[in-house]
C-alpha cells in the first residue's frame, strides 16, 4: 500500500479516511537500536525484513550460528507466518491473533500494540525453500534443547534433509548426548552425511551404521550411494538387503498385530455367544442387538459426563454389562425359557426380538449414527521403532478382550454359578435332582452372556459409529467364530477369533478387504465340512446331540 | 386324471389351485376389460403387487419343502432366489441393447461406466431367452448341489448347517456388492426395457407375468405335492424326525437330502426370475441374510410342513408388510418382530395348525 499519491486519495474519500486512520495509530517509538550482540547479528536481524530470500537465508544461518535467545522464537514465528515488521522503522514484531484483535509484541524494542487490523505492519515473507532452511536451522538449534524428545524430533527433522554444513554441529551434539534414541538417530544422520562426503573408510563405517537403521532416509542414502569400489558396492547392497529383511519382518509383525486386534473384536463379540449358544445351546440372534445396547450405553454415559470423556469409558464398562445383562435376563424370562430344546424355533423368536430392539433404538435415538468420542489416553500410538508403531486403542482392545476372557474363565471355573452352569448344561435333570435351581441358572447364564455382549459393544463403540445396524454387522461373524472354534468351548472361541482375525489381515493386502472377508467365509464353510464340530469339538457325553 | 390322483387327499391343495385358477381369470378381466373409472377396476400396480406376492409364495413353498419336510432350517434360501433373479436380470440387461444411457450395443451401461472394453465370459449367451431361462434353474441348482453335497456328505446338521447357509448368502452378498464381479455392484441390474420383445411397462405384459407367476406357483405346488407324497417325501420326513435311524434303516440320507434341496433351490431360482421383471430391479440387497430369515417367518406363520401353509403365510405377511410400511412405517419392524416371537411361542404350527387344533378339540 506504500506507493500512493495524495491526489488519488483525495479523489476517493474512503481511502482518505483509511489513510487518516493509519496515521492516527500511535506509531512505535523510534529509539536507538539496542540489539544485543555484534554487528554481524545486527545486520542479520535487519536483513529479515528485506525482500531477497537468498539474503534472508544467509541471515538466518548467521543467527542460528550465534544462537541468540530470540532465535528460536523468531524462526518459529517465521514458519507460522507470524513474524511482522513495522513499516515505520522495520522493527520486528510477533503477531498474536485473539478473536478480532491483533496484538503485535516487539521482538527487541518498542511497545506492545493491540489493534483491530494489521495496518502499519508487514509480514516477513517466507517461501518454501526458506521454510525448509528454517526447519533445518531450528533442528540444529534444538539439538541442544534440554528435553530429549525435542532433541530426538530435531535429529529426525535433520535426517529428512541432511546437510554437510551441519555435520560438525551434529558431531559435537552427539558427543554430549546421553539419550540412546537420540544418539542412534544422530549416528544415522552422520552416516548419511559421510556416505556421500567421506573417504573410503568413513564410507565403509557409514554403510555399517546405516545397515542397522530402519529410517527411510538411511535407505535412500544407501540406494543413491555411488560406490567407488566393488567391495563397497557389495557392502551397500547387502546392507540394503539386511534393512529390507528387517522391514519385512516388522511389517509382518504389524499385520499380525492388526490381525490380533481384529481378532480381539471378533472374539469379544463371540465370547458372549459362546456362553449363550455354546453352553446353553440357545441360538441368540439378538446377540448383535445386545452389543448395540452396550454401545448405546457408552454413548449415553458419555452424554451424561461430557467433561470426563476419559473416565466415561471406565464407567461405561460396568454400565453396559449391567444394562445388556438385564435386557438379556428379560429376553430369557419372557421368550427363550419357553423354547428350550427347540434351537431352530429359538433362532426365529430371538430374531424377532432383535427386530424389536433395533426398531426401539431407532425410535429412541433416531436412525442416525451416533459417535462415541475416543478418550485421549486411548489415542496415539506406541512407537516401537521407525517402522513399527502400535496404536494404543488397538492395543487396549486386545488387552480388554483378554481381560474379559480371563474373567469369564474365572467365573466359569471358580464360582458356584460357574459350577452350576456347567452342571445344568451337561445334564439338566441330574443337576435339578442335586438341588440346582436350573431356571435361575438359565436366567443368570443368559444374563452373563448378554452382559459380555454389552462389553463387546463398549469396545465396538470406540471403533465404529454407533447405530441401529451395529449388531447386524457382527452377528454373522460372531456365529462363524463360535462354530469355527467349536460350540461349547470358550478357549476354542478365543483361538478361533484370533486366528480368523489374523487370517483376514494376512489375506487383505493382496485380495482387498471385501474379498478377504468372502474368502474367510468360504474357508469356514469348507472347514465345517471337514470338521463339523469346529476346531475343538466337545468330547464325551456332552458331544451327544 | 393324474392330477386328481395326486390331490386326492389334499383338499386344501385343491382349494389353493382352484383359487389360483379363479384369480388368474378374474384379475386380467378386472384389469383389462373393466373400465378404469369403475370401482371394480384393478390397477396395474395392484396386478404387479399380486404377481410379486405369487413369486414370494413360490419361494416360501421352496423353503417349506426343505424346512418343513427335510428339517433343514435354511438361512440362505433367498440366495437361490436372488441368483435366479440375476440370471433373468442379465437377460433383461442384454435386451436393452442400444437404448441404454451410453448406447453401447453390447455392453450394459454399468460396464461402459466402469470402462470395460468387452463382455465378461459369463455374460455370453444371456441375449438368448432360452439360455437365460436354463440358467435361472441351472445356477441355483448347481450352487445347491455343490453346497449340499459338501454339507450333507460330511453330516453337517442342525444349527451348524443353518449358520453356514447364512454364511453362504452373506458371502454372496459381499461378492455381488463388488463392482469387479461384473454384476452391476451396489446398484445391481435395473432400467429394463422389454422381455421377449414385449414392453415391460405395458399392461398386457404385466398381466402375462402375473399369469406366469400363478402358473409357476401352481406347477411348483403340484410338483412339491408329488414329491412329498412319494417315497422320497416319506423318506425325507423320516430323516427330519430321526436322521440316524433312517440312515441305519438303509436310506441314503445324503442323497435324499441333496435332491430335495436342489429341487427346492431351483424352485426358488424360478421364483426370483419371475420376480425381477415385475419389480424391475435386482440388487445385492436381495442376498441379505435378513431376507432369508424373513421368508422363514412366512412359512412359520402359514404353518410349516403343509406346503399350502407356506403359500398362505407368504401372501398374508407380504400383504400386511405392504400395508404397514405405507401406513405406519415405524411400526412394521415392531409388528414383524412381534410376529416372530408370538408365532414361535404360541402358534408352532402356524395359521393352518389353528384349524386343526380346533378340530382336535371338538
Amino acid at each position: 500500500m506504500s506507493p500512493f499519491s495524495i491526489a488519488a486519495l483525495v479523489k476517493k474519500p474512503i481511502s482518505l479516511l483509511l489513510f487518516l486512520c493509519i496515521i492516527s495509530i500511535p506509531a512505535p517509538q523510534v529509539m536507538a537500536e539496542e540489539i544485543p550482540g555484534n554487528n554481524l547479528l545486527d545486520d542479520a536481524w535487519k536483513t529479515l525484513s528485506s525482500k531477497n530470500y537468498n539474503n534472508k537465508a544467509k541471515a538466518l544461518e548467521t543467527i542460528a550460528r550465534q544462537n541468540p535467545p530470540q532465535a528460536l522464537a523468531v524462526m518459529k514465528a517465521m514458519l507460522e507466518g507470524q513474524l511482522y515488521y513495522s513499516k515505520h522503522n522495520k522493527a520486528l514484531y510477533f503477531l498474536q491473533e485473539t478473536g478480532e484483535h491483533y496484538t503485535f509484541s516487539p521482538v527487541f524494542y518498542g511497545e506492545q500494540i493491540s489493534q483491530k487490523n494489521r495496518r502499519g505492519f508487514k509480514k516477513v515473507k517466507v517461501n518454501n525453500r526458506l521454510r525448509s532452511t528454517i526447519r533445518q536451522l531450528l533442528a540444529v538449534i534444538q539439538l541442544k534443547h534440554k528435553d530429549a524428545d525435542i532433541r530426538l524430533a530435531a535429529a529426525q527433522e535433520l535426517l529428512k534433509n541432511p546437510d554437510l554444513s551441519a555435520s560438525h554441529l551434529i558431531e559435537k551434539a552427539a558427543k554430549n548426548e546421553t539419550d540412546s534414541r537420540v544418539i542412534t538417530t544422530m549416528r544415522t544422520l552422520l552416516a548419511v552425511i559421510q556416505i556421500e562426503n567421506g573417504n573410503e573408510t568413513e564410507q565403509r563405517s557409514a554403510i555399517e551404521t546405516l545397515s542397522q537403521s530402519l529410517n527411510s532416509s538411511a535407505m535412500n542414502a544407501l540406494r543413491n550411494y555411488q560406490a567407488p569400489t566393488e567391495a563397497l558396492k557389495n557392502a551397500a547392497l547387502s546392507a540394503i538387503k539386511k534393512i529390507n529383511d528387517k522391514r519385512d519382518l516388522y511389517a509382518k509383525a504389524e499385520t499380525v498385530f492388526f490381525g490380533l486386534s481384529l481378532g480381539s473384536v471378533l472374539a469379544l463379540s463371540a465370547i458372549g455367544l459362546a456362553i449363550t449358544f455354546g453352553v446353553m445351546g440357545v441360538i441368540n440372534m439378538a446377540h448383535g442387538e445386545l452389543m448395540m445396547i452396550g454401545a448405546y450405553t457408552t454413548y449415553v454415559v458419555q452424554l451424561l459426563m461430557p467433561n470426563n470423556i476419559g473416565a466415561s469409558i471406565l464407567v461405561a464398562i460396568p454400565a453396559a454389562f449391567i444394562v445388556s445383562g438385564l435386557v438379556g435376563v428379560a429376553i430369557e424370562r419372557s421368550v427363550i425359557r419357553h423354547l428350550y430344546g427347540r434351537p431352530l424355533e429359538t433362532l426365529l423368536a430371538t430374531f424377532g426380538v432383535s427386530l424389536v430392539l433395533q426398531q426401539m433404538v431407532r425410535t429412541i435415538f433416531s436412525p442416525l449414527n451416533r459417535s462415541v468420542e475416543t478418550p485421549e489416553w486411548m489415542s496415539g500410538a506406541w512407537q516401537i521403532n521407525e517402522v513399527l508403531a502400535l496404536t494404543w486403542n488397538r492395543l487396549y482392545i486386545i488387552l480388554f478382550c483378554l481381560a474379559v476372557f480371563a474373567a469369564l474363565i474365572m467365573v466359569m471355573k471358580k464360582t458356584t454359578l460357574g459350577l452350576q452352569v456347567r452342571a445344568v448344561s451337561q445334564n439338566r435333570t441330574m443337576a435339578r435332582a442335586m438341588g440346582v435351581r436350573s431356571t435361575w441358572v438359565d436366567a443368570l447364564t443368559f444374563g452373563l452372556g448378554s452382559g459380555i455382549a454389552g462389553l463387546a459393544g463398549v469396545a465396538l463403540s470406540l471403533l465404529t459409529n454407533v447405530g441401529p445396524n451395529l449388531g447386524q454387522a457382527y452377528i454373522i461373524d460372531s456365529f462363524m467364530v463360535v462354530v469355527f472354534g467349536g460350540v461349547g468351548n470358550l478357549w476354542g472361541t478365543l483361538v478361533a477369533g484370533m486366528s480368523l482375525g489374523v487370517i483376514n489381515k494376512l489375506i487383505e493386502p493382496w485380495a482387498g478387504a471385501v474379498l478377504a472377508k468372502i474368502l474367510v467365509l468360504i474357508f469356514i464353510i469348507l472347514f465345517i465340512q471337514k470338521r463339523p464340530k469346529g476346531l475343538f469339538p466337545q468330547r464325551g457325553r456332552a458331544a451327544e446331540d | 386324471m393324474l392330477l386328481m390322483n395326486i390331490l386326492k387327499n389334499d383338499r386344501p391343495g385343491v382349494w389353493l389351485l382352484a383359487t389360483l385358477l379363479v384369480v388368474s381369470i378374474v384379475v386380467p378381466v378386472l384389469n383389462l376389460l373393466v373400465a378404469e373409472s369403475s370401482i371394480f377396476h384393478l390397477s396395474t400396480y395392484t396386478v404387479t403387487l399380486l404377481g410379486k406376492y405369487l413369486t414370494y409364495a413360490l419361494l416360501a413353498l421352496a423353503a417349506d419343502l426343505v424346512w418343513g419336510y427335510l428339517g433343514i432350517l435354511t438361512l440362505g434360501h433367498a440366495a437361490f432366489f436372488a441368483l435366479g433373479g440375476y440370471a433373468m436380470g442379465m437377460y433383461l440387461m442384454r435386451q436393452i441393447g442400444e437404448r441404454g444411457v451410453y448406447g453401447d450395443p453390447v455392453l450394459p451401461d454399468f460396464m461402459v461406466f466402469l470402462n470395460w472394453q468387452e463382455l465378461p465370459w459369463f455374460w455370453f449367451g444371456f441375449d438368448q431367452f432360452w439360455f437365460a431361462a436354463l440358467m435361472v434353474m441351472v445356477v441355483p441348482g448347481i450352487l445347491a448341489y455343490v453346497f449340499g453335497y459338501l454339507a450333507f456328505r460330511s453330516r453337517v446338521t442342525g444349527v451348524y448347517l443353518s449358520i453356514i447357509t447364512q454364511a453362504m448368502t452373506y458371502a454372496l452378498m459381499l461378492a455381488f456388492f463388488r463392482n469387479e464381479m461384473g454384476f452391476g455392484g451396489n446398484n445391481g441390474l435395473t432400467d429394463f426395457k422389454d422381455i421377449l420383445g414385449f414392453d415391460l411397462r405395458a399392461d398386457s405384459t404385466r398381466i402375462a407375468l402375473f399369469l406366469a407367476s400363478a402358473a409357476a406357483l401352481a406347477i411348483g405346488y403340484v410338483l412339491s405335492r408329488i414329491i412329498v407324497s412319494s417315497r422320497l417325501g416319506l423318506a425325507s420326513v423320516a430323516i427330519r424326525d430321526a436322521e440316524s435311524r433312517s440312515r441305519f434303516c438303509g436310506y441314503r440320507v445324503e442323497n435324499i437330502k441333496l435332491w430335495v434341496f436342489v429341487f427346492s433351490a431351483i424352485m426358488a431360482g424360478v421364483a426370483g426370475a419371475l420376480y425381477v421383471p415385475q419389480v424391475g430391479i435386482i440388487n445385492p440387497g436381495e442376498f441379505s441374510p435378513l431376507n432369508s430369515i424373513e421368508l422363514l417367518i412366512w412359512v412359520a406363520i402359514g404353518g410349516r410342513g403343509t406346503l399350502y401353509g407356506a403359500v398362505i403365510g407368504a401372501m398374508l405377511v407380504n400383504y400386511s408388510k405392504t400395508y404397514f410400511t405405507a401406513a405406519l412405517p415405524e411400526m412394521w419392524l415392531y409388528a414383524l418382530g412381534a410376529l416372530f416371537i408370538l408365532v414361535t411361542l404360541y402358534l408352532p404350527k402356524g395359521i393352518v395348525g389353528l384349524r386343526n387344533m380346533r378340530r382336535e378339540k371338538t
